[in-house]
């Protein structure tokens, strides 16, 4: 039916399967709309956060989508500012998650604030001075950037690129897309940032409190979460890479190019984690002492023992040393079953750190004869966080299906040529036959 | 109308005094028209701008001791002028520190509700509008018209009752007069308390009561120099103008956090 | 955010460096923009792309 607007070379699902699981996903995202739309006429007291508890599962979901969509800005710096050819195999989609992760994080953020009317006076009556003054500008000029990116990759459509416009165009911003990438990395070197000063200037939440560089300036997790995301945020573009790849059933880009960027983010995680622990003990034992907090005080007595050590031991050795060894090894990386476990425990461990850098920063008492706060998250709240996550979903199906998103899709997956209308005729299955066929890709050293 | 000095706006209160009857709570929620709910058992969700804590120094019966503490907004100077947790986190410049009275004001029609002040405040001292402020049947002809209602989805806080400083000042202008005495100017939190516990006034203004009760040294960021006056988590650096009073060594020490170490000494 | 009009405003050294990198930024975006579509206005006038199909 939509066979003409399906790439070339490439084979989809039929209409059907294609639509019932868009109606699947449907229905979960009309769940989160409802929830929304509870959320923006009924207010905030749809959620279970409190006049302690102001930030919470939200705003948690906020940095760690952006965490996890700096994928996008690093692959396009690496690609092209540092050269790394390869990736251009990759870029595609890590563009099209930064654009999901992007997006779903201002659309939260318009259902965190209490008057979304006024979102606007975030720009029109900014305090530069503020930390998410700073990332409303950043992150709002990077997602303009992601648009710009994503713009070619939509215009690329079998039928849009007949249009000579939409031809030239894509072709001209292909030209100048270097220019984008630099000011995207740039952009997105201070919102990811910020995002990190966002608990690291309160001064007067001991938790979150961190020294800052040149005594004013910018705590020191501002670097720590920039560095982050630029090492995390690439192990969820190969996560959702190789997710992709199970649910289509054939390979869609080449080992070599994941291998390189898995070994990138490796190197990455293991200076940004050596970095974490330094920064972790230097406010273990010097910043937080200094007003009368010791580091069991965050650690226990409280109730459950939800927050215990075992967070730093999980963020530090289990989902930081651990998968950048596993990513740093060539053995290990190239196989299979220890990159899925290091991509996956890289992931837990970015979104773990904004986690405890939102939720235990207002949980832990400062005021002496107060005691630990503990949240949980109204349905509301879980269904708001969900429906980005089916948005994503979503777009992700759509592209997939019209857009060249993996140019080396058709060349690991060849079908033999066919009369067009017959194309989405063929059996299920096949697909699987095709993978097996086309065999494993040799695996290429990914020395630069 | 100018002023002819800059003022710091401050409060002290007695702990040894107050009985913890919550007549301040509630002249403020009157005086400030500070909206309820028909359920007020969750107190996270009151909006409540002046709040008695109870605490007790963890000892077993005979020995135990119980002291209520106030805690209204402190309004923070911060370490240099007017970098309070609260002013220095505002996205939409909602909230300010006024250098004219050290008073931090918050802009409801400017606020969107964002809470990044409530992360930022130690003391709980900002509560958000989680519900529509809807008064019973008729009440809403006693509310103040000084004081603006505020709409859902907003944080307000402690004002140290501004309006009633614009009014003394209104007044003043109308004498031809440029300063105000010092019973002109009052919060009713501290006028309503039956004990007496709260004094308010000028930090900077050596012949007001408030100043010769703190003793601000304003050579260290307001620290006090009365022995028995501390003020409420001091050691964030958050430079509070609400000093406590206490001759109980228990209390003073539930003002802050202290190391093992340092409590042993 | 626009200086002159709005009166949050101030010129210190915050917001000239806050606003000139936001400004800095926007204008490449911009300009990298404009000069997309005016090229490839001025290619398709050209026939440029028509005669890949």
């Amino acid at each position: 039916m939509d066979s003409a607007l399906i790439p070339n070379g490439v084979k989809r699902c039929s209409m059907g399967k294609f639509l019932l699981w868009n109606s699947i996903i449907g229905l979960v995202l009309l769940w989160g709309v409802f929830a929304l739309l509870l959320c923006w006429i009924k207010g905030l007291n749809q959620t279970n956060m409190n006049n302690a508890y102001g930030f919470a599962l939200w705003i948690w979901a906020d940095l760690a989508v952006i965490a996890l969509g700096g994928g996008a800005f690093f692959t396009g710096f690496l690609r092209y500012i540092v050269g790394k050819e390869e990736l251009k195999n990759i870029i595609n989609y890590a563009v099209l998650i930064g654009f999901i992760c992007y997006s779903a994080a201002q659309l939260i953020l318009g259902i965190d604030i209490g008057q979304p009317l006024r979102g606007w006076f975030i720009f029109w009556h900014a305090n530069i001075h503020s930390m998410l003054t700073e990332v409303a500008f950043c992150l709002s000029c990077y997602f303009i950037v992601l648009c710009i990116e994503y713009i070619p990759l939509i215009l690329e459509n079998r039928q849009t690129d007949k249009v000579p416009f939409f031809h030239n165009l894509t072709h001209n911003m292909h030209e100048v897309m270097a220019i984008f990438a630099a000011t995207g990395a740039f952009l997105s070197f201070f919102h990811q940032g910020s995002l990190g000063g966002v608990s690291g200037v309160l001064f007067g939440r001991p938790f979150g409190f961190r020294e800052h560089i040149f005594g004013t300036i910018w705590p020191y997790t501002f670097f720590l979460f920039t560095w982050s995301a630029a090492a995390c945020g690439p192990c969820f573009t190969i996560l959702v890479t190789k997710i992709t790849e199970k649910i289509a059933g054939k390979k869609l880009v080449k080992d070599n190019v994941i291998d390189l960027l898995a070994k990138i983010s490796g190197w990455m995680i293991l200076t940004y984690i050596i970095a974490k622990t330094a920064d972790t003990l230097y406010w273990a034992f010097v910043t937080a002492p200094s007003t009368g907090f010791i580091l069991a005080k965050f650690y226990t007595e409280n109730p459950g023992s939800v927050y215990g050590y075992w967070i730093l031991f999980l963020e530090i050795v289990i989902c930081g040393f651990v998968p950048a060894l596993f990513l740093i090894v060539k053995k290990w990386r190239r196989t299979p079953v220890l990159l899925w476990t290091a991509i996956i425990l890289a992931v837990i461990g970015v979104s773990l750190n904004r986690w405890v850098l939102v939720l235990q920063v207002l949980a832990v008492p400062v005021m002496p004869f107060t005691d630990w706060n503990i949240y949980f998250p109204s349905w509301q709240e879980i269904a708001t966080t969900i429906l980005p996550v089916a948005y994503g979903i979503l777009l992700i199906m759509i592209s997939y299906r019209y857009l060249p998103i993996f140019p080396q899709e058709a060349e690991l997956n060849p079908i033999e040529p066919e009369p067009e209308p017959e194309q989405e005729a063929k059996p299920e299955g096949k697909a699987e036959e095709i993978k097996t066929k086309a065999g494993e890709p040799e695996l290429k050293p990914a020395e630069a | 109308m100018e002023q002819v000095k800059d003022k710091k706006f401050g409060m002290v209160i007695d702990l040894d005094k107050c009985t913890g009857c919550g007549s301040c709570m509630v002249a403020c929620m009157s005086e400030n028209n500070v909206p309820f709910r028909e359920d007020e058992t969750d107190k996270l969700l009151s909006v409540a701008w002046m709040r008695v804590y109870k605490m007790t120094n963890r000892k077993p019966y005979p020995d135990t001791e119980v002291c209520y503490f106030p805690r209204p907004c402190m309004h923070c100077e911060g370490q240099h002028s007017g970098h309070s947790p609260c002013v220095s986190v505002c996205p939409a410049v909602a909230t300010d520190y006024s250098t004219a009275t050290g008073i931090v004001s918050q802009i409801y029609t400017r606020c969107f509700g964002c809470r990044y002040c409530m992360a930022a405040c130690p003391y709980h001292a900002r509560v958000f509008n989680w519900f529509d402020p809807v008064w019973p049947h008729g009440m809403e002809k006693s509310l103040s018209p000084d004081v603006s209602v505020r709409m859902r989805g907003v944080v307000e806080k402690c004002s140290f009752c501004y309006h009633r400083y614009q009014k003394a000042m209104e007044k003043a202008y109308v004498d031809g007069r440029k300063e105000l005495e010092e019973n002109e100017y009052q919060t009713s939190c501290t006028q309503a308390c039956p004990a007496g516990a709260i004094t308010f006034g000028d930090l900077n203004n050596t012949h007001h009561e408030v100043y010769k009760i703190a003793q601000p040294d304003h050579k260290h960021h307001g620290k006090s120099k009365n022995p028995k006056v501390f003020r409420l988590l001091e050691r964030l650096g958050t430079n509070p103008k609400v000093y406590y009073l206490s001759s109980r060594k228990w209390v003073r020490q539930l003002g802050d956090n202290y190391r093992p170490d340092e409590i042993m000494k | 955010m626009l200086p002159f009009i709005s009166f949050e405003w101030v010129w210190d050294m915050g917001h000239l460096v806050f606003h000139g990198g936001l400004w800095y930024a926007l204008n490449i975006i911009g300009l990298a923009m404009t000069y997309c579509v005016l090229k490839t206005i001025y290619d398709t006038y050209k026939g440029k792309g028509a005669q890949h199909h």
